[in-house]
């Protein structure tokens, strides 16, 4: 009890001194804080996808430009060829440093508001991604733009990169809301929220948010049973099936 | 009217723990139902059907294939009780077959792991299931067609089979289910081929197992379909496991709502099976394995509209 009232104490304070420094030191102290309205999501069995509203408050008007970025992976792309009238995978690349969901939201056109040195610098928008080529096949070395470009494409289909997913709404000069959308297939993993302060086309501050998506509750339960014992998560699948095919003949026999 | 109910059926959503992605608890009602019905009727697991329309409607390959393994074995279980009630199941041929599926199967489950390493497991699946489909299928339709012909002239029936080299095989049994004086090594050898394929293309493997036991050894159509299934209810259950304990393929919240659909419609299909002569009931399976395989075909060939395809390598969970 005592150690909480401490860190909520402390929480306080925290909050007390960002809301002085906002008021009587704009020039040198934060210029804009922001928070996540839940810093876990959980994928639960009637998991739709989601809505992350962010909001914050800037010390002086401003844009506010948000990413959201999902964690860091490998990708294997593969390129279709027709080899005796048949379509086959043939020549790869492997990517890395590829983020497995990628969403931005503004609130004006991303143009508008940065210079494209900018936008470069702080990887905003899906063809600005910093992707490393890890591996390539002789074959589609010439070509591993393409292969990021059908990458990126892919990913942008699927709902997991857009340049869109949400608007930052400001409320009065100072205030401002943002809903960013998540899709039913959203991985999981430890999330980012970059939110940017932006004036007169530059950066002026920056927060990150921390945002964890993660399976809890029942489903969690069957997937980390099916991975941890895979073994005796099959015998009991088998033994399920089998169980409800003879239940089926029995209630269809009495008929 | 129709629409705004499709919607409302849709919005039953349900996010499956293995597959990870959230799927119309309807919709997946309504597909194992359809395929549970055609796997009553026909007495085949309906794997061959159910495998690529799991992966149309966006389940991972990997999982459709190791989800439906599990399922195959409720929807059999059910349909083989009812062919076990009417005495339609050989046991002694289901052993033998059963006894070539478990090795041909855990040789298809390596064969699998090393084409998935080299990146080519989709395109050999997708030309297995051409040319074992349309072979067979073609096959079944030209005898189907006369054997129709045949019911129509109201002709004698063709002899039981033909002697062959097969029959000079050693290790002679009697099965007497199936009135039959062959070598055990016959049904070991086709049990262990169709579970090679099986294994490699996601499937139960009746619809290659169920002409195989009609054609080459000639057992009657009314044992076929019940001591096929009896053996497959082994076949899958062993690839069950072996999928979950290997791959993790396995989403048991996705194997239950599709058996729910497909035990019910199984007893339907099973009912309705009954009503139809055998003639009529290979031809309507010949079609409809023939159709699947030109599909499948035109898909091969046909230019994609997609040249490039991702996969994701570790580091998510």
């Amino acid at each position: 009890m005592r150690r909480r009232l401490t860190w909520f104490g402390g929480a306080v304070v925290g909050l007390l001194l960002v809301m002085a420094s906002l008021v009587h030191r704009p020039a040198e102290a934060k210029s804009i804080v922001a928070d996540i309205d839940h810093h876990l999501i959980a994928i639960t069995t009637d998991f739709s996808g989601d809505d992350v509203l962010i909001f914050g408050a800037v010390d002086q008007p401003g844009d506010v430009v948000m990413a959201l970025w999902g964690p860091l992976t490998e990708v294997q792309v593969h390129h279709k060829e027709r080899i005796a009238g048949i379509w086959i995978n043939r020549d790869m690349v492997t990517f890395g440093d590829v983020p497995s969901f990628y969403g931005l939201a503004s609130s004006r056109p991303l143009t508008d508001i940065l210079s494209p040195a900018a936008l470069e610098q702080y990887q905003l928008g899906i063809n600005r991604l910093q992707i490393k080529t890890l591996a390539a096949e002789d074959a589609a070395l010439g070509k591993v733009d393409d292969y990021r470009q059908a990458l990126l494409g892919l990913r942008e289909r699927d709902s997991l990169y857009g340049d869109k997913v949400g608007r930052v709404n400001f409320i009065g000069d100072t205030l401002f809301r943002a809903n960013l959308r998540l899709p039913s297939t959203v991985p999981t993993g430890k999330f980012l929220v970059e939110v940017y302060l932006v004036r007169n086309g530059e950066v002026v501050d920056a927060q990150t948010i921390p945002l964890v998506i993660s399976k809890v509750g029942f489903g969690a339960d069957i997937y980390r049973f099916a991975n941890r014992h895979g073994f005796a998560y099959g015998v009991v699948a088998l033994i399920l099936s089998l169980a409800l095919g003879w239940v089926a003949h029995l209630i269809f026999r009495r008929r | 009217m129709l629409g705004a109910l499709l919607d409302w059926l849709l919005s039953f959503q349900i996010y499956l723990p293995i597959a990870e992605i959230a799927i119309s608890v309807p919709m997946l009602l309504a597909l194992g139902g359809g395929v549970g019905f055609l796997s009553g009727l026909f007495g085949v697991g309906g794997g061959f059907l159910l495998t690529p329309l799991l992966i149309f409607i966006g389940i991972p390959p990997a999982v459709a294939v190791g989800t439906q393994s599990n399922q195959v074995v409720a929807s059999s279980v059910s349909g083989v009780l009812v062919h076990w009630g009417r005495g339609n199941v050989d046991f002694m041929m289901g052993f033998a077959l059963l006894a070539g599926g478990v090795f041909g199967s855990s040789i298809g489950i390596v064969i699998f792991a090393l084409l998935k390493r080299f990146g080519q497991i989709d395109v050999v699946i997708a030309i297995s299931y051409v040319v074992t489909l349309g072979a067979l299928g073609l096959l079944m339709l030209v005898e189907s067609i006369q054997a129709l012909r045949r019911v129509r002239r109201k002709a004698p029936p063709r002899k039981l089979h033909q002697h062959t080299w097969a029959h000079g095989l050693p290790f002679k049994f009697r099965f007497k289910k199936s009135r039959l004086y062959i070598s055990v090594l016959l049904p070991v050898a086709i049990g262990a081929m169709v579970g090679l394929m099986s294994a490699i293309m996601g499937v139960g493997g009746a619809f290659m197992l169920v002409p195989a036991m009609i054609y080459l050894l000639g057992m009657p159509t009314s044992v076929v379909i019940g001591t096929s299934l009896f053996q497959i209810i082994f076949v899958s259950g062993y690839i069950t496991i072996l999928q979950s304990w290997q791959n993790h393929t396995v989403d048991i919240l996705l194997s239950l709502i599709l058996t729910f659909g497909s035990v019910v419609g199984a007893q339907i299909g099973g009912r309705v099976g009954v009503k139809l002569p055998g003639e009529q009931l290979r031809f309507l399976l010949a079609s409809m394995i023939v159709t699947v395989a030109l599909l499948l075909l035109i898909q091969l060939v046909r230019h994609p509209a997609e040249l490039y395809a991702i996969t994701t390598l570790g580091g998510l969970h």
